[in-house]
């Protein structure tokens, strides 16, 4: 494992055991243009898959952040209110958005590897 | 292009103005007051030990100050304004005269009954007028605002649900191509929300809204004609849909303005409606004034409208205040201080009865016409979102700039420097790089043309991929260059304050 896995809504999740840590890719930042405002969840919070989780607003719009798998929140991203650029800078790593805890890891099965993600956004941007 | 600088900071006769705290002279005044007489004080240790830090200007000065604020407005009597979605088209003053006659301006809600029957008339006519044009069994006159009338619609629907049994009913289904609005109503009304995708070609798609529908939805919510400017010709069975599975079917009526007098919403089996008279009926709005969203309702809702509501006894009309009594005996209660925007009211029975139903039909068939007219020549350089035609919003892609290093926010700047406001951008959020254009029926040809050669003018010009950085520096005429839109929300400045120790400079800088 250790691996990253990709929704079609331009999550990433990086698995570590039980444990999975959640962001949006380096496409949907550069889609999104300058953010501006992030908001985390709160440890504990249970989401489920393809449910709301976060949000994210950029000078062009406010989408929500869907949790890739469902699960219960371990941490979110403290940092990341306090300086939202850093998901431009840094999507798929300093600007992670929360860790979760995963209730069911056969979930992971339905989303995408890198390979699958890099082929179906070169498709969009065909 | 450089621009020279000038020694004042005005540019030609565009004139700079400061804030009126920053133009303050001590002492300076434009009446002569006379001096306060001696009084015993009474205030304790309360008094003012500083000054209040009211700016002291002559007569002259402020007439200019405010005059100066007022020439940097950009509005509908200025110029072009095809803001989409928004219906910014022109108010007649008509309107604006009857809203005006002592019988309507200066009465109180607080006055009795007897002695305001002409107003109460007056929304009665209104509620009649907008029950014709719908078909709808009722409507309720007090909601503030197109959302206030969506929340209206929605404590209808829960209010129904409740009184059916059905209050375990708990999640709302939105499309994608609903107005943004949509989804924080049904929050706001505690609901759970869940989007329905749109299909290929801008609308609803039936068969994602089939998978979503279950015994916990309440409520469908659909923007017709949607953000797309499409109108959503599955309507009816939509409906079907909808209330096969025990849930209500709301129809945001924000672009009531492409349909008024062409269909009755009745007829394509909507439970509620809010109709936005400051767009629809014609009052200023957008920093221009209130608006109001009196919302229909369906035999079904009805009896749990709000109150207040205008009853008629014989000839004379009488205000239910209170929920739980006559005609509001089902009512969930208020939601809005006094009768309404009541000054809305009589500018949209003013226009009415001016444009009669073949004026609101011709209305709504020339935003139309006005809307494919912008489709069809822009299309020549530009690219449609989707296949025509459009209702009374056309929407383009950013497909035109793929390659040229140009976006549709650089677009929209430099049609600033063209003399025009930039349309709606980046959404609907369906569509990449969305310019959306809503020319309304009050524009002229010539407008239009005006316009849209502008318009190809730039994609042309973006197109022969030299003019890159001259799109990148828009807009380089406007009183301001391109703000840094960023910086301005992430980092905030909120308060003006006093440079200390200087009561009459401003921190500029903090200003700007």
């Amino acid at each position: 494992m250790g691996q990253k896995r990709f929704t079609k809504d331009h999550e990433w999740i990086k698995v570590e055991g039980q444990s999975g840590t959640v962001g949006i890719t380096q496409f949907a930042q550069g889609q999104l243009g300058d953010i501006v405002f992030v908001e985390v969840p709160t440890a504990g919070k249970v989401v489920k898959a393809g449910g709301e989780a976060a949000v994210v607003e950029s000078v062009k719009a406010a989408s929500e952040v869907y949790s890739p798998v469902s699960g219960t929140v371990k941490e979110g991203n403290a940092a990341l209110p306090l300086a939202p650029e850093t998901v431009n800078s840094d999507p798929e790593g300093a600007g992670w958005f929360f860790k979760i805890e995963i209730a069911d890891a056969k979930e992971l099965d339905g989303l995408m590897d890198q390979a699958a993600y890099d082929k179906f956004v070169a498709e969009l941007s065909a | 292009m450089t621009m020279p600088t000038t020694a004042s900071g005005h540019r030609g006769l565009q004139l700079e103005q400061g804030l009126i705290f920053e133009q303050d002279t001590p002492g300076m005044t434009a009446v002569d007051l006379p001096q306060a007489p001696k009084v015993n004080e009474r205030l304790g240790g309360l008094k003012n030990t500083q000054p209040i830090g009211l700016p002291g200007l002559s007569e002259p000065d402020v007439v200019r100050h405010y005059t100066r604020l007022s020439q940097k407005n950009y509005s509908i009597d200025s110029g072009f304004y095809p803001l989409g979605s928004c219906t910014m088209k022109h108010n007649p003053r008509l309107n604006e005269k009857m809203a005006r006659l002592p019988g309507f301006a200066d009465i109180h809600p607080f006055q009795p009954v007897s002695t305001v029957q002409g107003a109460l008339e007056l929304i009665d006519t209104c509620a009649t007028w907008l029950k014709e044009l719908t078909g709808m069994a009722a409507v309720a006159m007090s909601p503030a605002a197109g959302a206030h009338g969506e929340l209206c619609g929605l404590m209808c629907i829960r209010s129904a649900h409740e009184a059916s049994g059905q209050g375990h009913r708990k999640t709302v289904l939105v499309p994608e191509s609903a107005h943004g609005t949509n989804p924080a109503t049904a929050a706001l009304c505690g609901y759970a929300v869940e989007a329905i995708p749109a299909n290929a070609e801008g609308r609803v798609d039936i068969a994602a809204l089939k998978a979503h529908l279950r015994p916990e939805i309440a409520a469908v919510m659909i923007t017709n004609p949607n953000t797309c400017g499409l109108f959503e010709r599955d309507c009816i069975e939509i409906a079907k849909l909808i209330h096969d599975a025990g849930a209500y079917f709301y129809m945001d009526g924000a672009n009531f303005n492409a349909i008024v007098g062409r269909l009755r919403i009745a007829d394509l089996g909507v439970d509620a409606m809010h109709i936005n008279l400051h767009k629809t009926f014609s009052t200023p709005h957008g920093g221009g004034g209130p608006g109001a969203g009196p919302t229909v309702l369906s035999a079904k809702l009805a009896p749990f409208a709000p109150v207040p509501m205008v009853v008629r006894a014989g000839e004379r009309y009488d205000a239910e205040e209170r929920a739980g009594y006559g005609a509001a005996k089902q009512s969930y209660g208020r939601m809005k201080g006094y009768q309404g925007q009541f000054g809305v009211f009589v500018r949209a029975v003013a226009y009415m009865m001016a444009m009669g139903i073949d004026g609101l039909k011709q209305a709504s068939g020339d935003a139309v016409l006005n809307a494919n007219y912008l489709l069809a020549r822009l299309s020549a350089e530009l690219t449609p979102a989707f296949e025509g035609p459009c209702m009374h919003e056309a929407v383009f892609d950013d497909r035109f700039l793929k390659g040229t290093g140009v976006t549709t926010l650089d677009i929209a700047k430099a049609l600033i420097d063209e003399g025009y406001h930039p349309p709606t951008m980046y959404f609907p959020l369906v569509v990449h790089g969305a310019l959306l254009l809503e020319p309304t029926e009050t524009e002229s040809k010539a407008t239009l043309d005006q316009f849209i050669d502008s318009l190809l003018h730039l994609a042309r010009k973006a197109k022969s991929g030299t003019a890159e950085a001259a799109f990148k520096a828009a807009p380089q005429l406007a009183p301001r260059r391109r703000l840094d839109e960023t910086k301005a929300a992430r980092k905030p400045i909120l308060r003006w304050l006093p440079k200390s120790g200087d009561n009459g400079s401003a921190n500029r800088e903090a200003a700007e």
